[in-house]
């Protein structure tokens, strides 16, 4: 059944939480739900398991370890993706690091819900992408996804689990619509998909990115150019293995993700095929990323750095394009 | 209709176990001390000397049940809330007998098979921790409650604000023990702390009490009545324990340190004041116990000491392995 991106996220919080008494979940108005995901819940679980919180996230990020220490399963709500960094000590020093440090005494079940990305005329304090820093803390997981069916499934996912989850939600996306499953599904952690089989060059499209990915792949298909799109779905575990079959099997590969383009999550993939993909590469990996800037908030601003099927089209040809051989880092 | 004030001591049994689990931290902390500057210890030790009422005055009224979190110092609120000092003097020396198998090391000693849900390396973190578990031991309706100790240099961070209010908020099964050591880390707390602490839990309305930390009576009294308001979900209490921290904030400060930064004679006037010294006295004078009885827990203590400290030197060392099982429930970093 079509269902939207925020209806599926929601449907997953909803019969989990029916499934598993021991789930709860807090946050800042999750309440009335500012993006709909968490509407209804209130009323169906009630105020000791649904709970509004003061604005205070550094409080919060703490408050769900102790919780999850002490044998329940938690989803914390942050809002915008940006306010994990009002909450980052207890994500990065606690969170991340405590069942290494406790030597393995506890596990952490939690999952943090937050917005993430540009395209709304948020500003910068509202438009981040913060999954690389996430990636780059460890022991945490971190999921993206870009579909309804996939928001739904790995979020289910997320709250079986035993591990922290970031679940970060496209903010501009909520009313876009999907099939999803009917009944009871998860989508593994760590297993890519290929929304469209190609021959001659991979694009990887990293959650947001995958709308314009498939634009692009359609225009490209116009021109003769058979695309594969692999989501990765979730970056941490990241599905290394299903990105090099692809990337072996075109040749050719382009990474698209919303991330600024230093250490971005398109960076270590990058990295990644280098390391094990060189001998299948007959090009220089390519990237699609943000310019390391803030996001602007006026609209034609916002839309230049943000990567778009232009940009991806783009950047295919000129690779396609390239003479064999010849370096194109002396231009 | 009369008021009778009940003026609560604790039995002879509770108080020589809260003489000898205050010397049993300080002798372990004295052996910790010795070790380090024998070069047998990887890492920094921040000891506990001088602030044992504290510790062992809370805890005494809490089961494995409830639950505690502590900081950086945190070996006396291990060993007070019934933490085995041989696993944790092996955690110390970074062993694989030890409590987290060597991964956490001193400033992270944790059992949470007996509710010590974790020392913590970073000042302050341990009071949102400490409240999620309170939210726990709420949703839980089984009476637990959660304690948090923190320091004074803990209650200038933010999150300290942020805890108050939502553990008032929520009604938490919380007590707040702030121990005002006099020194956040280097620095004198009066350099770097406006007004008085116990004031800013008054602003939220919360029960609160300035109390003599040396003084393990004083603080047992203040904790029985804030942990029976949290038991009958009568929500936080915070007091605030005055004591001094004995010992320098890390042992290897005496090697990094270009000068001094506080006065002997400060140390001396609060050495006069020592729990343990005290907490004798009283025992003697009440007639509670005589000295051959606290020799007898003396020598017993020295033994569990030295045991402890060969149990850990012997241990085998950590399994390096752990590293790359451990970040993640079956999965691999």
């Amino acid at each position: 059944m079509r269902k939207r991106y925020i209806q599926a996220i929601n449907e997953a919080l909803t019969e989990e939480m029916e499934r598993d008494p021991k789930l709860i979940l807090f946050g800042e108005d999750v309440e009335i739900s500012m993006f709909g995901d968490t509407t209804g819940l209130l009323a169906r679980f009630g105020p000791e398991r649904i709970r509004n919180t003061p604005i205070c996230e550094a409080t919060l990020t703490g408050m769900a370890v102790g919780a999850a220490a002490s044998g329940y399963r938690v989803v914390l709500h942050m809002m915008f993706a940006n306010f994990i960094y009002t909450g980052f000590d207890a994500i990065a020093n606690q969170m991340a690091k405590l069942r290494l440090m406790t030597g393995g005494q506890i596990s952490l079940p939690i999952t943090v819900l937050a917005g993430y990305g540009g395209g709304s005329s948020n500003a910068a304090q509202h438009s981040d992408t913060p999954y690389p820093v996430l990636m780059h803390i460890g022991g945490v997981n971190v999921a993206v996804p870009a579909t309804p069916a996939d928001a739904k499934g790995l979020l289910k996912t997320a709250l079986r689990g035993s591990n922290p989850t970031f679940f970060l939600e496209a903010v501009g996306r909520g009313g876009e619509m999907g099939e999803v499953p009917d009944g009871d599904y998860t989508t593994p952690f760590g297993v890519a998909s290929v929304p469209r089989e190609g021959e001659d060059i991979t694009i990887v499209a990293i959650g947001t990115m995958l709308k314009p990915t498939l634009a692009a792949a359609n225009t490209l298909a116009g021109k003769g150019v058979s695309v594969e799109v692999v989501d990765p779905r979730t970056l941490v575990p990241l599905d290394e293995d299903g990105i090099i079959r692809s990337v072996v099997k075109t040749g050719r590969v382009v990474i698209v993700d919303e991330a600024r383009d230093r250490c971005s999550a398109a960076s270590q993939i990058a990295a990644v095929i280098a390391d094990r993909g060189f001998h299948a590469l007959k090009a220089p990996i390519k990237r699609v990323t943000v310019p390391n800037v803030s996001m602007p908030y006026a609209p034609d601003a916002e839309r230049a750095v943000l990567p778009g099927e232009r940009n991806i089209v783009d950047v295919v040809i000129a690779l396609l394009n390239r003479p064999a051989g010849i370096d194109q880092a002396k231009q | 209709m009369t008021t009778v004030t009940r003026e609560i001591i604790p039995d002879r049994q509770r108080l020589l176990a809260m003489y000898e689990r205050m010397l049993l931290i300080r002798r372990v902390e004295e052996q910790l001390s010795a070790d380090f500057h024998a070069g047998k210890l990887p890492g920094a030790v921040h000891l506990y000397v001088g602030q044992e009422a504290i510790a062992v005055g809370v805890c005494e009224h809490l089961s494995a049940a409830d639950r505690i979190s502590s900081t950086h110092r945190g070996h006396g609120h291990f060993l007070a809330k019934g933490g085995d000092p041989k696993s944790m003097m092996a955690e110390i020396y970074g062993k694989d007998s030890g409590i987290c198998r060597g991964m956490g090391g001193s400033m992270h000693v944790a059992d949470f098979s007996k509710g010590i849900i974790g020392a913590n390396g970073i000042v302050g973190a341990g009071l949102a921790i400490t409240a999620g578990a309170a939210w726990a031991a709420k949703l839980d309706e089984e009476g637990r409650v959660a304690v948090c100790f923190f320091g004074d240099g803990a209650a200038n961070q933010g999150v300290f604000m942020e805890t108050l209010n939502i553990s008032t908020l929520w009604n938490l099964p919380i007590i707040f023990v702030c121990e005002h050591n006099t020194y956040s880390e280097f620095s004198p707390s009066a350099t770097v702390t406006a007004g008085e602490i116990v004031d800013r839990a008054r602003a939220f309305g919360i029960p609160a009490a300035v109390v003599d930390g040396n003084d393990v009576l004083a603080m047992w009294k203040a904790a029985a009545e804030a942990v029976e308001r949290a038991r009958r979900g009568g929500g936080p209490s915070f007091i605030e324990a005055k004591t001094y921290r004995i010992h320098g904030h890390l042992e290897a400060e005496i090697h990094f340190l270009a000068g001094s930064y506080r006065d002997e004679a400060e140390i001396q006037a609060w050495r006069q004041r020592d729990p343990i010294d005290r907490a004798r006295k009283y025992i003697l004078s009440s007639k509670t116990a005589d000295q051959a009885e606290l020799d007898g827990i003396e020598s017993r203590i020295r033994q569990r000491v030295e045991e402890a400290a060969r149990f850990a030197e012997a241990s085998a060392p950590a399994d390096q392995r752990l590293v790359f099982d451990l970040m993640f429930v079956g999965q691999n970093p």
